[in-house]
């Protein structure tokens, strides 16, 4: 049984006067033990909006959430306002983008780390102390003794980031979702922070989802890549695969459209054309129909069904990139 | 792609950087301002930027690339150093002569939200730099010229009437470059004119920039912290580190050979989209933050993260922005020993 199973989550924002905004449009995904999760795509396409409706994070007031989040079995989106609470101490824990937003700026860093031992595991305060700073330690802050007594502002952006990293491992959690964790942070920061989430997924057998806009921080860590496009999944892929031969227009026209460092720059990019405004609704068609090179007239007509092709792959269109692959129709 | 020389000035060279220093005042005090300090977020920078090319400007995070851009703008004050532009040195330039030189050199900033006026339409945002610089003539040529403008950087004639927030981010930047060149200037200094835009979004204003370029014949200064970037689009890159430039070469040398160690480390940091080349990679894990601007190592500003560095001088003697092979410069007192394999990290 996979750790975590997503199935058919939507999410949609309705706010008085304004049109109800679909964020997430049925996403269903799997999260196995000691696996890395990818969700890629561009901004707006909810991938935070997912990460948030699965830790229970969204605000309750004019949101509606369906479908179901399955975490061994217990559908998280039916607990308790408490019960999720706890969950979110002991079984899943998450690092966001922005650790300073994240981080309590009146309390010092040990002794956050500290509460978080404290209120989910029951250790008491001094034992709870001594894990904090070897926590501090694991997650690569120099000097832990003397960092446990200082104040987010007093720390660097990548020390930021690994004490939030050292606060949500504080709980030992099974799942961690990291929503775009060194988007923030120069390359060789975000080189040390990735670095750090792989080892410790490794060692610890604890499952990652990733979230990321950046195509090669997707290559190099992900197991399976999920990729996004207004709301849903589009395709998704074991990594090799997805970048040896994307068969999605969407995920081929993202990878045409990044530089890459190891290629000159004499080649011209091929950017797909138009931007997420221009989407149409999926009801309708295929939402990334107007954007699309390989669009058919039917694109605009009918909604592309989720279809898995014999690789193991799962797509969203009418009319994929690249040779077909025999296709069969079922469910996620 | 171009191989200059960029050690001598001659008629190639559009701008001239020698010695630049803008050094920020740190003040305390509550009746009496006191400077106790001072941020060196440019600290010694000689560049040329040669006609027609486009020069990177890559680093990290607060290692003074805006700053020198806005200096060679003289949006900022220099603390030291001279800045020559076509043969004219700016700082003895003042009033009419300053604002006309001005217009040769354009600014375009990462985010175009707030560096244009909400209240202006689009029109009156490119009107306002025409007359600004006197070349709003009648009424009808300025509606032809902001015509050109809009189809030079693919928007629809009916942008005219909307205003900033009415556009998607990639639009804005469209906006931010129509306004730059409808002074017609010779520099344009883009500073991470993409690094706010979705991939997609941003492949297309790359892709423009370079247009651009080739219909009107414009100097670039891009300045980006993206290396992938800034590779695809520069002829020539130069490398900063705490305020000083440490590597400049041509964008497929630095990339094939980088000499500097920070410039290994940086490139060696940053992900490629190909799951094989990830599987791969040799990364040089860098230890440690960056020292702050304000409080420079001594020696060699990398000494403190250095992994190649050597007891003897890194710490204490400054090195030098060097030619170690043409058009190859590189501050690093063992760059050559460390090409050559003769000492390791
Ligand atoms: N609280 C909210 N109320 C209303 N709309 C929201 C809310 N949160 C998110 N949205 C909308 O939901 C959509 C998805 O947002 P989400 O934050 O998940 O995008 P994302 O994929 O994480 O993008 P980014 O890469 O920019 O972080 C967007 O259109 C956003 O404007
Ligand atoms: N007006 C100012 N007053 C004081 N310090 C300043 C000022 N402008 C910049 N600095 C400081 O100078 C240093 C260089 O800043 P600069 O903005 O040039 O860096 P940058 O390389 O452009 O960084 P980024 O990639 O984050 O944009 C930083 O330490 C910054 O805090
Ligand atoms: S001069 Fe020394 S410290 Fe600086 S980069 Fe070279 S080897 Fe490293
Ligand atoms: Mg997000
Ligand atoms: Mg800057």
């Amino acid at each position: 049984m996979a750790l975590l199973e997503v199935r058919d989550l939507s999410v949609s924002f309705a706010r008085k006067g304004e049109p109800t905004v679909t964020a997430v449009d049925g996403i269903s995904f799997d999260v196995q033990p000691g696996r890395t999760v990818g969700l890629v795509g561009e901004s707006g396409c909810g991938k935070s909006v997912t990460s948030l409706a699965i830790m229970g994070l969204l605000p309750r007031r004019g949101t509606e959430v369906s479908g179901s989040v399955l975490f061994e079995g217990t559908d998280l989106l039916g607990l308790s306002q408490r019960d999720i609470e706890q969950r979110r101490g002991r079984d899943l824990g998450m690092v966001f983008q922005d650790p300073l937003s994240s981080l309590n700026p009146v309390v010092p860093i040990g002794l956050q780390v500290a509460e978080v031992i404290e209120r989910h595991r029951g250790v008491p305060r001094r034992a709870a102390m001594s894990q904090a700073r070897e926590l501090l330690d694991r997650v690569g802050i120099p000097d832990p003794d003397r960092r446990l007594k200082e104040y987010s502002h007093q720390l660097s952006g990548g020390m930021r980031q690994r004490a939030l990293i050292a606060m949500a491992l504080a709980c030992r959690p099974r799942l961690l979702i990291a929503d775009e964790p060194t988007t923030a942070l120069d390359v060789t920061i975000q080189a040390q922070i990735l670095d750090l989430l792989t080892t410790l997924v490794a060692d610890t057998g604890t499952a990652l989802i990733m979230i990321t806009h950046d195509l090669g921080v997707v290559a190099g860590m992900c197991d399976e890549v999920n990729v996004l496009y207004a709301g849903r999944v589009v395709e998704r892929a074991e990594r090799h695969e997805l970048f040896a031969a994307p068969r999605h227009p969407y995920t081929a026209g993202l990878m045409a459209s990044v530089p890459r460092l190891d290629s000159s720059g004499e080649q011209r990019l091929s950017p797909i054309s138009g931007s997420v405004a221009d989407n149409i609704p999926w009801e309708q068609g295929c939402a990334f129909c107007p954007r699309c090179s390989n669009a058919l007239q039917l694109c605009g007509q009918a909604t592309p069904e989720v279809e898995h092709t014999g690789d193991g792959r799962l797509l969203r269109c009418h009319n994929p990139v690249g040779e077909a692959t025999p296709i069969s129709v079922e469910g996620p | 792609m171009m191989t200059v020389d960029s050690v001598v000035s001659d008629d190639r060279t559009l701008i001239d950087v020698d010695g630049l220093e803008v050094h920020f005042p740190i003040k305390r005090g509550i009746v009496v301002d006191r400077t106790v300090g001072y941020v060196y977020a440019v600290d010694g920078v000689s560049v040329r930027v040669h006609r027609g090319e486009t020069y990177g400007l890559v680093g990290e995070s607060g290692c003074g690339k805006s700053t020198l851009g806005k200096a060679l703008l003289r949006l900022e004050q220099p603390t030291a150093g001279s800045i020559v532009f076509d043969g004219t040195d700016l700082a003895e330039l003042k009033g009419e002569p300053l604002r006309r030189m001005r217009r040769r050199m354009q600014m375009v900033f990462q985010d175009s939200l707030s560096s244009l006026d909400p209240r202006q339409s689009v029109e009156s945002l490119l009107v306002e730099g025409l007359r600004a610089h006197g070349l709003d003539h009648g009424r009808e040529a300025t509606a032809t010229r902001l015509q050109e403008l809009l189809s030079a950087v693919g928007l629809p004639a009916s942008a005219l009437r909307k205003y900033p927030h009415e556009f998607s981010g990639g639009q804005r930047q469209r906006i931010g470059i129509a306004r730059a060149l409808a002074v017609d200037p010779d520099l344009v200094v883009a500073d991470e004119p993409v690094s706010a835009l979705d991939v997609s979004v941003q492949a297309q204003v790359l892709n423009l920039l370079t247009d651009l370029q080739d219909e009107f014949g414009l100097t670039y200064l891009v300045i980006a912290h993206d290396l992938a970037v800034v590779r695809h689009i520069a002829d020539r890159i130069g490398v900063m580190y705490l305020g000083g430039l440490v590597e400049e070469t041509g964008a497929d040398s630095l990339y094939a050979e980088p000499l500097h160690p920070y410039t290994r480390a940086l490139l060696s940091a940053v992900p490629v989209p190909e799951p094989e080349v990830e599987d791969r990679r040799e990364q040089i894990l860098l230890s440690g933050d960056l020292p702050s601007p304000a409080e420079p190592p001594t020696g060699c500003r990398f000494h403190t993260r250095c992994p190649w560095r050597q007891p003897q001088r890194c710490d204490s003697e400054r090195p030098e922005l060097r030619e170690v092979a043409p058009g190859h410069r590189v501050a690093c007192h063992y760059a050559e020993d460390i090409r050559d394999g003769l000492i390791g990290p």
